[in-house]
């Protein structure tokens, strides 16, 4: 029998792989964004295995609301590089430090 | 009337010194100058009314000042003989030295600061003598210390005149300090500050005893000496001297009227204000009568050699107030006032004709690079004379006399008939002293005015005549006159304007009647007591005692005016080769009084060096090793520190910002879930 906790096992992986993901990445920006991704899905994973469990649809409306301002994230944040691209010739994690000012 | 005369200088001060260079030189000068012959015109009345037996003694409130507890006193104008002498001394002195200045400050650009200064001090000295209670007087003592900071360094451009000023204002505060305790002190006895209500209690305070730096001391003696300590500073007595001698630094009208005429007669005015007080000390009065006669022979010893003219009248000055302490300290407070009455004029005269002499030689003050002026400045010439034979003392008893031929000889009477040994002791050196008086005022003058010129030595000669002739000619001429420092170097003296020469004229009045006209009214015993009053504990039948001293003590000081007058005349125009030799025989004993039994270099080596020593210590140690580095300096490192930290941490990367968030988010939440 698959329980809630094996759902809730599944999504802290995934949670720390997305974590991970970012702190660890020196590569990419898109590996970031789809780091970013990954978190958010843990998080609908859970909240979809607890609506389930609780028998309390709010969880998984939530969840689709969560997908669609991924959707949304993830497109801006695609545009966004596209543009930085074109400025700067690179989307290497290393050298995208210009929040230092 | 005595508002008037009192706060007519204040009031010319302060619209002068403020208005300064908006009213304008002229305006000024005219303002305080005017301010000052009303305060004199006002106060010979008084003196006249005080002398005439007329007048009564007066106390004028001005307004409320202190009313704390037990502790009370006011501003007030009391006027008594006392006061009324110092009036008219104060106020003529002034006034003659105001008028004196339009012709010396002539040519100084900040003549409106000095017009203003000359006034505040005599405003404080006014305060100062009209006091009826000690703070008062602290005030005004306060006041002239200021006043005289201010015009000792009136050219502040001139490092020595800067550092003059600031030697005469600390050596001041040790006497002062002397003064305010002993003003704590007597209201911790009396519990009142009112100088009446002090003297009426005093007697019944001899005898008591009062704890003091851990022993127990007579509580008069004690209060007594602290009082005089304050007297020692602002009136230069051995070991709080060094400051007259260098405030000369100050223009000559401020030596004439601060350190010669006035302020420095301020202990004395003081010690003879508290006389009664005084006299319950017999041990206060007797340290009072040996300061007196050590000052008194010591400067005399000192004036003998220097060569400053200025510095000559200086310590001419510091011995005979001297005579005063002496007198004061032998109960002859009549004749300590008396002498300070007629010091104030010869003294005041002696200062502005050297001011004169120093006006017509082109600020040579050296008295080697002067020599016969006789002919060239003749009524500087008169004056001076008759400064000379007043401070000398010259007179026939019972006919006539000059100003300091009676009160000298009255102080030195007065000394010996009192008959305690140290009294005895310092009527002899008052003769001794006598003798050296005569010598270096002769000394002053021939050097001056007869002889030959040498002024071509001086550089300020040089300087003159190179200043007026340019043609190569002369300066030929120049280089031959360098090495033989006898000649005229071409340079003519002048004498000096009117502005000068008439109050040198008044004074001279003053140098030669003073003594004869008054002398009744202060030290003769019927008169003297009629006049005083009770302003000073005058000793009746010291007065009468007075004229029945030996007739040796009575000649002695004319005889010893005749041997100075002698010597000097041997030394300095008969023999010229005479100091020389006696130098070279003498040259330990020389150099010890030349330099001035060097006070100057033992307090320079236990006071001064000692001083800079901790002073540094403090600097280097204190605040820049404590204070600064754990400080302002340490919070700079720190704030330095820090930032630099915080520099480190803005990376500009994004995941170690999103790892210090999650770090932080972890932090919290296990905070959160932890409480």
């Amino acid at each position: 029998m698959i329980g809630v906790e094996h759902y809730v096992v599944v999504s802290s992986i995934l949670f720390v792989l997305g974590v991970l993901g970012i702190f660890l990445n020196r590569k990419n920006v898109i590996v970031i964004l789809m780091a970013i991704e990954l978190i958010l899905l843990a998080v609908n994973l859970n909240l979809v295995a607890f609506s389930a469990f609780l028998g309390d649809l709010t969880g998984q409306i939530f969840a689709m609301f969560v997908l669609t301002v991924a959707a949304g994230e993830a497109a801006i944040g695609l545009a966004i590089l596209v543009i930085y691209f074109r400025g700067r010739g690179t989307i290497a994690v290393d050298d995208v430090n210009r929040m230092r000012g | 009337m005595i508002q008037i005369i009192v706060f007519a200088p204040l009031l010319a001060a302060l619209v002068g010194g403020l208005g300064n260079r908006m009213l304008g030189n002229l305006l000024v000068k005219s303002l305080t100058t005017g301010a000052l012959f009303l305060s004199a015109a006002l106060s010979w009345p008084i003196f006249l009314a005080f002398v005439a037996g007329t007048a009564e003694p007066s106390v004028t409130p001005v307004f409320q000042w202190v009313r704390s507890g037990a502790l009370s006193f006011d501003w007030v104008l009391s006027v008594d003989a006392l006061t009324a002498v110092m009036l008219v001394v104060i106020t003529t002195v002034s006034a003659l030295v105001h008028i004196y200045s339009w012709g010396y400050m002539e040519e100084d650009p900040d003549q409106p600061r000095f017009f203003a200064y000359l006034s505040l001090f005599t405003f404080a000295m006014l305060m100062l003598v009209t006091a009826d209670n000690l703070v008062q007087m602290f005030f005004g003592w306060e006041g002239v210390g200021l006043a005289s900071y201010l015009l000792i360094g009136f050219w502040f451009r001139k490092p020595s005149a800067n550092a003059a000023a600031i030697k005469a204002f600390v050596v001041n505060r040790v006497g002062d300090l002397g003064f305010m305790l002993g003003i704590f002190g007597t209201f911790l006895v009396f519990g009142t500050t009112s100088i009446p209500e002090i003297l009426a209690a005093a007697p019944s305070m001899a005898g008591s005893t009062i704890g003091f730096l851990g022993g127990r001391f007579d509580t008069m003696t004690v209060l007594c000496v602290l009082l005089f300590i304050g007297a020692m500073g602002k009136s230069a007595q051995l070991g709080l001297h060094t400051w007259l001698p260098d405030a000369m630094e100050g223009p000559t009208p401020v030596s004439a009227l601060i350190h010669a005429a006035t302020m420095v007669t301020a202990g004395v005015f003081m010690v003879c204000r508290l006389s009664p007080m005084f006299e319950t000390s017999p041990a206060a009065l007797s340290f009072v009568t040996f300061i007196g006669a050590a000052t008194c022979f010591f400067a005399a010893t000192v004036g003998t050699t220097q060569w400053d003219i200025k510095r000559v009248i200086a310590y001419s000055t510091c011995s005979q107030l001297g005579y005063m302490f002496i007198a004061a300290g032998v109960g002859a407070y009549g004749a300590a006032m008396f002498h300070l009455f007629t010091h104030a004029f010869f003294k005041a005269l002696l200062f502005l004709g050297a001011g004169s002499v120093i006006h017509a030689m082109h600020h040579e003050q050296d008295m080697r690079f002067y020599g016969a002026l006789r002919k060239e400045i003749p009524l500087t010439f008169w004056a001076m004379l008759a400064g000379t034979l007043a401070i000398t003392g010259v007179g026939i008893a019972g006919a006539f006399g000059f100003a300091g031929f009676y009160s000298k000889d009255a102080i030195i009477e007065a000394a010996f008939v009192r008959g305690t040994e140290l009294s005895q002791f310092a009527s002899l050196i008052g003769i001794f002293a006598a003798l050296l008086t005569s010598f270096y005022s002769w000394r002053l003058l021939f050097l001056t005015f007869w002889g030959k010129p040498r002024w071509a030595g001086s550089e300020h000669i040089q300087h003159a005549v190179h200043h007026e002739h340019e043609d190569p000619s002369e300066e030929a001429a120049h280089g031959e006159h360098v090495s033989n420092p006898v000649g005229t170097a071409g340079y003519h003296p002048h004498e000096s304007p009117w502005s000068m020469l008439v109050p040198l004229g008044l004074l001279s009045l003053g140098a030669v009647f003073a003594g004869f006209v008054w002398h009744g009214t202060f030290v003769e015993p019927e008169a003297g007591e009629a006049f005083w009053r009770g302003a000073v504990a005058f000793d009746e039948p010291l007065m009468h005692a007075m004229h029945k001293a030996p007739l040796a003590i009575r000649w002695a000081p004319f005889a010893v005016m005749l041997a100075g007058l002698g010597i000097a005349y041997g030394a300095y125009i008969r023999n010229p080769g005479w100091p020389k030799a006696f130098t070279d025989q003498f040259g330990v004993l020389y150099r010890f009084v030349f330099h001035k039994w060097y006070f100057d270099e033992l307090y320079h080596a236990i006071f001064v060096r000692p001083a800079f020593w901790i002073g540094r210590q403090f600097w280097k140690l204190g605040d820049i090793g404590i204070i600064d580095r754990f400080g302002p300096n340490g919070l700079a490192w720190a704030v330095q520190q820090g930032s630099r930290g915080a520099v480190r941490l803005q990376s500009g990367y994004l995941y170690s910002y999103a790892l210090v968030m999650l770090v932080g988010l972890v932090g919290a939440v296990s905070w959160a879930i932890a409480r």
